[in-house]
């Protein structure tokens, strides 16, 4: 039978969380509530006496202090309307599995694999609460459909005695696993049908290699061979579309794309990836000779470039943004937990050491009606932001860099970027450690999670709607303590030697992971049915391509799978020998001894069609507004420091762990206060070595509303600016390159294909020219191509947008800059030119206008200005230094200064710019590659010095009066405020998120 | 081998700040430290008694799922040890009898108090007290400052008077089940550290310098030995300068961090009580 324990709070104890949710139910929805309080619920579906049970409530589940239990009966009174809500049959349930766990300890044997504890949490609302309200607080704050489902009781309705009736959402399935044939000598109409109705994604090209391959009468007699027909099994099928599919062939990077410059000029490029991503790093890489600092790029999970002679520095950055746009929170935490594998299962693996996050939402105040399946920003936002704190809190790894992009055109699809460094010994077991190589007779291990029918399809919305019983495909739930458990063991597999070869899970699971492991032996034999799955009848295909989480394949020699396993077992990890890679030449997977699949390794790896695109530039008319400056500059500064993009986001950085690890030495708070934005973030991996880590990013999509090809430049210039400030060693630092992109394929649906593909041909070009000018390598990237919402006639597409993320090493910790002013006397000083350049500016769209003159990067004299300001920093010349990037040179001025608590006095006539311009096109353009110094007085003449025959500028002073002082270009105040009202503005907006 | 301070850190399922522990713990001057995964302990392998100085680290413990560190100290009260009729609480409460020492930061405070380990105020080590979710809902880091009691028999806190430390917790706030309760702590001056202001002149109930709402403003809390200790926030994560938040601008600041005391004194302790 089911028990229901139900666990809430004494009498007089705060309820913290009913407290949180009655204020976001009132900040997200507008309904004000008198109170909220919660209570835990616990459906325990297992045979068990009732004293276990007794002893799970009072033990484990309840804590005697603060909390009282009830046994099948409710706790619940005093409310108007009671809502629980649980999680569907199939979703993951963290706290069910813990509770699980924990009721085994107290009955001192294992539950049965049937039996398991169900989670939900019921909130006691108080308060004026009609049905609709009910529902509306149901739908639309406290439970998402997709994954969770509820319950609604009105007070007047509630049974005292029973409660709320007892739901065992196990999942119910009475499928039969089977394996089908599909014929594929069909029109080419049917072809299509079976690529559409199977969420295949392959198209028509695509579906007719297949179909010749089926054909194929060589093909067709092996197959016989091994007791399968000519036709296709829906487990090949299966395996073809996600090994050819866009997330892992990176079809349109790798696409013959015809390209018009829009001037006649036309050019063929032969993937977009091999030509500008692998070409910079492969010329940079040459040009640096020696100093090569590359150890692994392209070819694995993760970069791998060289610390010092003992250790490797690993970098990896991912998106996670269609399911995040379903279930922010679901889709962020599994987007932080799914990138820490990455870095895990690089090489022979990795200890991870840092995360960061970049996020681009709507604004979470926006005030339209949105269309339909769109969830508000605000709640995506709340989302996101608590996935990534579990994820990486519970992972105990600690975030210590990122932003958040405000544009309301992300309405349509949230983009989660999430990163991960980690670090590899240098050396291991006498091999580097950033190679791997599984060998002939490595047996495939599965270690970690179970299989479920997670993720199938990746995000793809799935036309059929979820039912009772159904099991939630769409999106998952990551779990930070098993794959906590299962890096935990890892790392002393590896160190014990007891493996070959290791990779993640993740997109595509088995089929993806031991395919590419299987290249180096070329070939495998996996039995679908030994791998552990979550529940009963899952189809062999869908065991071959969940993406179910917290797995990662290891390749493990044969005498060592029993140390293997063993040591698995021991640290609670489960590790399940699955096959054997081989030299078969063959993708093979059988199911209780069938042969499923049997497909040629090469044609899988290689079969796929070369996609062709056409790209056509068109020069847009752009102009620059004709406006008067405003009249009071104090109030501009003031809505300027205001911007979404500008704001502080403290209450976001504090709700992560950004000290864990205790490396942290540049966080990103930093000032008088600890509150001031710092560019980027300092990490001291090794606790006896003074050698450091710097890393930071840059991203400017606003830019791509005039020129992407700008735009890369400038989120470029941007991550190594914020590097370099805060002493990164420019000519150490590697970059990543993440495309987040609307969909660039002309189409029906995507009549500006053509342009957009043309913008990202640019973006690419950029990338190339910048890259190799600065000398930074790119190491590893990610793209996402199709991030546009399209339900009926309503589509919003992203701005074209790419996450520019840069690592590099720093001799010394002890050498590094902050951006906070440090001392009255410090003398301000401005590098580099400031030009006419507000196109796609903060200033110019806070005035609702776009402009036309976008920042453009001068790599040259950046490159020079970086280097003295890295010599700069050595000798110890520079007090603090601050990018200067959304809102120019006026917020950078304002942010040190208030940062340091101090005030500042300077003279905008001595800014140096290439032109005359206005006053308030000095204090708010955006011309990149600059950055705002103090020095102490002492350094004057030796930092003037080393930056002799550069743009540099002497603005004014640090003044002990916390005003910030601006002469205009008359000689007359411009700006005249005190620090605190300019921090209060620059705090308030985002204060209470 | 007789004269080596000798500590363990508890590593797994969801310890996250074993490195860092041992590495202070190696700073204050113990010569063996070893992180010990725990199903070395279940295994029977490693033994509790080869040790003086039981480290219970932060991190979040089988995820926190049933509340902070409940899971974990579930484990630790039942789960048995490998071919043998004795459980690893059994293990504990003579290590405990032996005068030795045990010291949980963040999760680890949390393990303690859940286990009735801190304050331990009956000899049955019965749950008190406890630690719950901060008063604004939220996980938080930041740096806070803790007066020290200089009356408590507390043996890691001798001779200090304040210390400033991050705090990374959302289940941070400490709760009593009485007023007497908390009178026996007051009196017993076994809430040795205290969230307070930045002179540490006085202690707080105001956020943000008491994070967390905590009881009497505690941080931290000790035994009537003083030799069971645990505490919020996280003394491993200022060991040096350059861990604090404003070491590039604050010159004056010595080289070796706060923290570090704490361990030191616990090391010291050791050497001169228990070799």
């Amino acid at each position: 039978m089911a028990w229901r324990v139900e666990v809430g709070l004494k009498e007089g104890i705060r309820d913290a969380r009913g407290e949180r949710v009655k204020r976001e139910i009132h900040e997200h929805l507008g309904i004000a509530l008198d109170q909220v309080k919660t209570i835990d619920v616990y459906t325990i579906d297992a045979d068990l006496s009732q004293q276990v049970v007794e002893a799970a409530a009072q033990g484990p589940f309840s804590d005697p202090v603060i909390q009282n239990y009830a046994i099948n009966r409710p706790l619940a009174s005093q409310f108007d309307v009671l809502i629980e809500v649980g999680f569907r049959p199939g979703v993951t349930d963290n706290v069910g599995r813990t509770s699980r766990e924990a009721l085994q300890y107290l009955v001192g044997h294992p539950l049965d694999a049937h039996e398991g504890v169900f989670t939900s949490v019921q909130y006691l609302l108080t308060g004026r609460i009609d049905e609709d309200t009910a529902e509306r607080i149901a739908a639309g704050f406290l439970g998402n459909s997709l994954i969770q489902r509820w319950t609604i009781i009105p007070g007047a309705d509630f049974n005292r005695n029973t409660g709320v009736p007892v739901t065992v959402p196990r999942v119910v399935s009475t499928a039969e696993p089977k394996v089908l044939e599909i014929d594929l000598n069909v029109s080419d109409e049917e072809l299509m049908r079976i690529s559409r109705e199977g969420v295949l994604a392959l198209n028509l090209e695509e579906m007719k290699v297949i179909q010749a391959f089926a054909n194929d009468p060589q093909n067709q007699a092996e197959r016989i061979k091994v007791g399968l027909t000519a036709g296709l099994t829906d487990v090949e099928l299966e395996a073809l579309a996600q090994t050819w599919s866009e997330h892992c062939k990176h079809k349109i990077f790798s696409a013959k794309i015809n390209y018009d410059d829009g001037t006649g000029h036309t050019e063929t490029i032969d993937s977009l990836f091999k030509t500008f991503i692998v070409g910079v790093t492969r010329d940079v890489r040459a040009a640096k000779g020696k100093d090569d600092f590359c150890l692994s790029v392209f070819k694995d999970n993760a970069g791998v470039i060289r610390f010092n002679d003992d250790w490797s520095l690993v970098f990896k950055v991912e998106t996670h943004n269609s399911p995040s746009a379903l279930d922010p929170y679901g889709g962020a935490l599994t987007g932080i937990v799914g990138v820490n594998r990455d870095p895990f299962g690089t090489g022979m693996g990795a200890r991870l050491i840092f995360n960061t996050d970049v996020f681009c939402f709507a604004s979470p105040f926006y005030k339209e009606p949105l269309p339909p399946r769109l969830l508000h920003p605000r709640r995506i936002f709340e989302g996101v932001v608590e996935g990534v704190e579990h994820g990486g809190n519970k992972s105990g790894v600690p975030t210590v860099n990122g932003s958040i992009v405000f544009d309301d055109r992300f309405a349509g699809k949230p983009l989660v970027y999430c990163g991960t460094a980690a670090l590899m010994p240098a050396k291991l077991h006498g091999k580097p450690g950033h190679v791997k190589l599984a060998r002939v007779g490595d047996h495939i291990l599965m270690v970690g999670g179970r299989i479920g029918k997670d993720g199938i399809h990746g995000a793809t919305f799935s036309s059929e709607e979820l039912h009772e019983g159904s099991p939630a495909t769409a999106v998952q739930i990551g779990d930070p303590i098993t794959q906590k458990r299962m890096f935990d063991f890892l790392i002393i597999a590896r160190d014990r030697g007891l493996y070959n070869s290791i990779t993640d899970n993740g997109a595509g699971g088995l089929s993806s992971s031991v395919g590419e492991m299987a290249e180096d032996t070329g070939g495998f034999e996996l039995h679908l049915d030994r791998a552990p799955l979550k529940y009963s009848g899952l189809q062999p295909w869908e065991i071959l391509i969940s993406e179910a989480q917290e797995r990662m394949t290891v390749a493990v020699p044969d005498d060592k799978v029993e140390a293997f396993i063993a040591l698995a077992k021991e640290m609670d990890v489960e590790a399940t020998d699955l096959g054997v890679f081989n030299d078969s030449g063959y993708y093979h997977c059988l199911y209780k001894g069938k042969t499923v699949t049997y497909l040629p390794m090469e044609f899988l790896h290689q079969g796929v069609p070369q996609l062709n695109l056409q790209a056509r530039w068109e020069e847009r008319e752009f102009q620059e507004p004709e406006f008067s400056q405003p009249l009071d500059m104090n109030a501009t500064l003031r809505h300027m420091l205001a911007r979404l993009n500008i704001c502080s986001k403290e209450s976001v950085v504090r709700r992560y762990d950004h000290e864990v690890q205790a490396g942290t030495v540049l966080k990103p708070l930093v000032g008088v206060a600890n509150d001031g934005p710092a560019d980027a973030a300092m990490i001291r991996p090794l606790p006896d070595s003074f050698e450091g880590i710097v890393v930071a990013h840059g991203i400017t999509p606003s830019y791509s509303d005039i020129d992407t090809y700008h735009m890369m430049a400038c989120a470029i210039d941007e991550g190594l600016r914020n590097y370099v400030a805060v002493g990164g060693n420019i000519d150490h630092v590697a970059g990543l390159d993440n495309f987040c992109w609307c969909d660039p394929v002309q189409s029906e649906r995507t009549p500006d294909g053509e342009y957009k593909a043309a913008q990202l041909v640019r973006a690419n070009k950029a990338l190339y020219e910048y890259c190799l000018a600065f000398g930074v390598p790119l190491i590893s990237g990610k793209d996402s191509m199709k991030n546009d919402y399209q339900i009926g006639n309503t589509k919003i597409s992203i701005p074209p947008t790419v996450l520019f993320s840069v690592i590099g090493k720093v001799d010394d910790i002890r050498k590094g800059v902050t951006m906070d002013a440090k001392r009255p006397g410090d003398l301000v000083y401005l590098l580099g030119t400031t030009r006419n350049e507000l196109g796609a500016s903060e200033y110019y769209d806070m005035l609702g206008h776009l402009g036309k003159n976008v920042p453009k990067v001068d790599a040259a004299s950046a490159l020079q200005r970086y280097r003295s300001v890295n010599q700069a920093q050595k000798l110890g010349l520079m007090a603090s230094c601050h990018d200067l990037s959304d809102g120019g040179l006026g917020v950078a001025l304002a942010e040190t200064a208030f940062a340091g608590g101090l005030g500042m006095h300077v003279d905008l006539g001595k800014v140096k710019c290439n032109e005359v311009l206005r006053e308030d096109a000095v204090l708010f353009s955006e011309s990149a590659s600059r950055l705002l110094v103090t020095v102490r007085p002492d350094n004057q003449a030796a930092f003037e010095e080393l930056f002799a025959g550069q743009d540099l500028c002497l603005l004014g002073s640090v003044t002990e009066d916390k005003e910030l002082r601006i002469i205009g270009l008359g000689g007359a105040i411009l700006v005249r405020a005190h620090i605190d009202d300019l921090k209060e503005a620059w705090q308030a907006p985002l204060r209470e998120m | 081998m007789s004269k080596q301070v000798r500590a363990i850190v508890i590593a797994g399922n969801g310890t996250n700040c074993e490195r860092e522990t041992a590495h202070a713990i190696r700073l204050g001057g113990a010569e063996v430290v070893d992180i010990v995964h725990i199903s070395e302990l279940l295994s029977g392998r490693v033994q509790l008694q080869g040790y003086h100085f039981l480290n219970l680290a932060g991190g979040f413990l089988d995820g926190d799922d049933l509340g902070s560190a409940k899971a974990g100290a579930n484990r630790l009260l039942h789960a048995p040890i490998k071919d043998s009729e004795e459980h690893l609480s059994e293990h504990l409460r003579k290590f405990i009898a032996d005068g030795k020492l045990i010291m949980g930061v963040c999760n680890g405070f949390q393990l303690m108090v859940k286990m009735g380990l801190l304050p331990a105020l009956g000899k049955d080590f019965s749950q008190t007290t406890t630690l719950t979710f901060n008063d604004n809902g939220r996980f938080e880091d930041r740096w806070v400052y803790l007066k020290a009691d200089p009356a408590s028999p507390c043996i890691f806190t001798r001779g200090l008077d304040g210390i400033t430390l991050p705090v990374r917790h959302g289940e941070g706030k400490l709760v009593v089940d009485s007023d007497a309760t908390l009178a026996t702590i007051e009196e017993k001056h076994l809430g040795v550290l205290k969230y307070c202001l930045p002179d540490y002149s006085a202690t707080t109930q105001d956020y943000p310098l008491n994070p967390n709402g905590s009881t009497a403003a505690i941080a931290g809390l000790c035994d009537e030995t003083g030799r069971l200790f645990g505490l919020m926030p996280h003394p491993e994560a200022y060991v040096h300068r350059t861990h604090h938040p404003r070491w590039t601008r604050e010159e004056d600041l010595p080289e070796e961090g706060m923290g570090l005391w704490l361990y030191q004194n616990a090391v010291r302790f050791i050497r001169d009580e228990l070799l």
